[in-house]
C-alpha cells in the first residue's frame, strides 16, 4: 500500500511537471516536445531524483504513447486525401527527401554507424513534425493562406514515406541479412500496398469494425484494437508502432475523425511520458560531445527544409514571401524523429550514441521550427528593405502574432 | 461568384472567391465542424490579415447580418413591377423611441400607409411580423410602401 501511495505521487508530481512545462512553452510559442525530453534527461541517470516504483509503468505507457502517435498519424489522413496528395505533390516530395533525408545520411556513415545508421538518421533529419507544423499554423492563423496547402500536402507525403520507411527500417534493425533484408523489404512493401488497398476500397468494414456511436464502446474497441494489431505486429518482427500505423490508415472517414477526437488527449498524455521516458534513458553526459554535430545539422537541414518548402511553393505559383513562410513551417521535426531513434536504439542495432544525436537534434529543431515559422516574415521583410528582393514593400506593421493559449498537443 | 474549394488535408476546406478590391475573402471549414472567416491582406495576396474562428452560431449570425441586404434586394425586386412601390430597411437605433415598443405602438401603417414586411434581428429573419412584435435597438426594419409613405416612416422611425 505504501509504495502504491509513493508510485502515485511520484506520477502525479511528474505529469504535473509536464503539464507546467507545456504551459510554459506555449507561452512562449515554441512546443512542449524539447521540455519533455530535457525534463526526461534531469530525472535520467544521476539527475536530481531518481524516480523509483513506477519504472515498469512508465515503460509501457512510453510504448502506448508510440503507439498512439503512429496511430494518430495514420488516421490524420484519409486513404482518398494520401492519394491526391501522392499524385498532386510528389515531385516535391521527392525533393523533399533527397534534401533531408540526405544529410543524416551522410552524418550517420561518417559517424561509422554503417548503412543501418545511415538508415536510420535519415530518417530522423527527414521526418517533418506535422503536429507541430499545424499546431504553428494554427497559431499564426495560416491556415488561410495560399502556401498552406501546399505544405500541408508535403506533410501528406511524407505520412506516405514514412508508411513505407517504418517497416523497412525495422526489418533493417531486426538484423536480417542483406537478402533476408530484401525479402522483408518485399514483405513490407506487399503490406503497405495491401493496406492501402484495403483502406481505398474496404476502409469502411475496418472502420465499421471499431466505430460505435457510443463513446465509451468506441474509445475501448479503438485502444483494444491498436495495441491488439501493436502486439501481434511486434510479435511478427514488425514494430508494434508500424502495426499501429498501418491500422490507421485503415481506418477512414468520419470514423478516423471520431477517433482522432477521442484519442488526441490519450495521446498527449501517453506521449508526453514517451518523450520524457526517452529522455530518461539518454545520459545527459552523451549530448555535449555530439552536440556541435546536431548543430551542424540542425543548420543543414533548416536550410533544406526551406529550400523543398520554397520549391514546392513556387511550382504552385506562390509569391516570394509565401514562399519563405512554407519553407519555414517546414524546419520542425519533432515526435517520429524521436520515435525513429527510439526504434533504432531499441533494437541495440546502431552505436548507442544515436540516441543522444537525435535527442539533441530533436531538441534544437522543436524549437527552431516554431520561431523559423514567426520570424521568417520579419526577416524576409529586412531582406526586402537591404535590397535583397523587391517583392514586397516594408510594413510597420508587425505580423508576429501572439500565440493563442491552448492545451500542447505533443 | 467563383469560389475556389481547396482541401486542407488533416484539417477541413478552405473555400475562398476573390473581390472587387483584389482580396481574397473566405471561410476555413473543420473537420470538426469549427469555422474560420479568412481575409487575405492587402500587400501580400497569398497571406491573411485576419483569420477569426467561429462558433456555429456565431457563423449564423454573421451570415444572417450579411444576408439582410440581400433579403431587402429580393423584395424590392419582388415590387419592383408594382410602380410607385419600392422597399427601404430602417434601423430602430438603440434607445431611440421605439426600442422596447411594440409594431403596434408606431401606427405605421395608418399614418403612412407603408407596411412592415420583415424585421431583421441579428441576422435571423422575422417575416411579417405583427402588431404585438416588440422592437429591440438594432433591429433593421424592413418596410414596403410609396415614396411619400417611406420618407414619412423614416421620420416616425427615426425620431418618432
Amino acid at each position: 500500500m505504501h509504495s502504491t501511495a509513493i508510485a502515485l505521487i511520484q506520477l502525479g508530481a511528474v505529469f504535473f511537471g509536464l503539464g507546467l512545462l507545456g504551459r510554459i512553452a506555449w507561452r512562449i510559442g515554441i512546443s512542449p516536445i524539447p521540455l519533455y525530453l530535457i525534463g526526461g534527461l534531469a530525472f535520467g541517470h544521476g539527475g536530481f531524483v531518481p524516480l523509483s516504483g513506477i519504472e515498469e509503468f512508465a515503460h509501457i505507457a512510453s510504448e502506448i504513447g508510440v503507439i498512439l502517435l503512429l496511430l494518430l498519424l495514420g488516421l490524420e489522413y484519409s486513404a482518398a486525401e494520401l492519394m491526391t496528395g501522392l499524385k498532386r505533390s510528389w515531385t516535391a516530395g521527392v525533393l523533399d527527401i533527397v534534401l533531408n533525408a540526405a544529410p543524416g545520411a551522410i552524418v550517420g556513415l561518417l559517424l561509422g554507424w554503417g548503412p543501418v545508421g545511415a538508415l536510420a538518421m535519415a530518417g530522423v533529419t527527414y521526418i517533418s513534425s506535422s503536429g507541430i507544423i499545424a499546431k504553428v499554423l494554427g497559431d499564426l492563423g495560416r491556415l488561410g493562406n495560399r502556401e498552406t496547402p501546399v505544405v500541408l500536402s508535403v506533410l501528406v507525403f511524407e505520412d506516405l514515406a514514412m508508411a513505407v520507411y517504418l517497416p523497412i527500417l525495422t526489418a533493417v534493425l531486426a538484423g536480417v541479412s542483406f537478402l533476408g533484408g530484401l525479402s522483408a523489404v518485399g514483405i513490407s512493401l506487399a503490406a503497405i500496398t495491401i493496406v492501402l488497398l484495403i483502406a481505398l476500397k474496404y476502409g469502411r468494414f475496418v472502420s465499421a469494425i471499431v466505430d460505435s456511436p457510443d463513446a465509451e464502446v468506441f474509445l475501448l474497441k479503438l485502444l483494444g484494437s491498436a495495441l491488439l494489431v501493436a502486439g501481434i505486429a511486434s510479435q511478427l518482427q514488425v514494430s508494434a508502432a508500424v502495426g499501429a500505423f498501418l491500422l490507421g490508415i485503415a481506418i477512414s472517414g468520419s470514423t478516423a475523425e471520431n477517433a482522432t477526437r477521442m484519442l488526441e488527449p490519450l495521446r498527449d498524455l501517453f506521449a508526453a511520458m514517451f518523450f520524457v521516458v526517452f529522455g530518461l534513458n539518454t545520459d545527459p553526459a552523451s549530448i555535449p560531445p555530439v552536440l556541435g554535430l546536431a548543430v551542424a545539422l540542425a543548420v543543414v537541414t533548416t536550410a533544406t527544409k526551406v529550400a523543398t518548402g520554397w520549391w514546392a511553393a513556387k511550382r504552385q505559383g506562390i509569391a516570394k514571401l509565401g514562399r519563405a513562410r512554407a519553407g519555414a513551417a517546414l524546419v520542425a521535426r519533432g515526435e517520429f524523429s524521436i520515435v525513429i531513434a527510439s526504434l533504432t536504439v531499441a533494437s541495440g542495432a546502431v552505436d548507442g550514441r544515436l540516441a543522444a544525436l537525435a535527442t539533441a537534434y530533436v531538441l534544437l529543431m522543436a524549437i527552431l521550427g516554431p520561431v523559423a515559422a514567426r520570424i521568417v516574415e520579419p526577416l524576409a521583410k529586412l531582406g526586402a528593405v537591404w535590397g535583397w528582393d523587391h517583392v514586397v514593400g516594408v510594413r510597420v506593421f508587425n505580423h508576429m502574432m501572439a500565440p493563442r493559449r491552448c492545451s500542447p498537443a505533443s | 461568384m467563383n469560389v475556389e474549394v481547396t482541401p486542407l488535408p488533416g484539417i477541413g476546406t478552405r473555400q475562398d472567391f476573390m473581390i472587387r478590391s483584389g482580396r481574397r475573402i473566405g471561410v476555413i471549414t473543420y473537420r470538426d465542424g469549427k469555422f474560420e472567416l479568412i481575409v487575405s491582406s492587402k500587400e501580400d495576396p497569398d497571406d491573411c490579415s485576419a483569420s477569426i474562428p467561429l462558433s456555429t452560431t456565431e457563423a449564423g449570425t454573421l451570415a444572417g447580418l450579411l444576408g439582410a441586404p440581400q433579403l431587402v434586394a429580393q423584395l424590392r425586386d419582388e415590387h419592383s413591377d408594382i410602380a410607385g412601390i419600392s422597399t427601404k430597411q430602417f434601423p430602430i437605433v438603440p434607445g431611440s423611441v421605439f426600442d422596447g415598443r411594440t409594431l403596434g405602438e408606431t401606427e405605421l401603417r395608418t399614418r403612412t400607409g407603408a407596411s412592415i414586411v420583415a424585421v431583421v434581428r441579428a441576422g435571423a429573419v422575422s417575416p411579417s411580423p405583427r402588431p404585438d412584435f416588440v422592437f429591440v435597438g438594432g433591429d433593421l426594419v424592413v418596410v414596403v410602401g410609396t415614396v411619400d409613405g417611406l420618407q414619412q416612416t423614416a421620420d416616425i422611425l427615426g425620431g418618432g
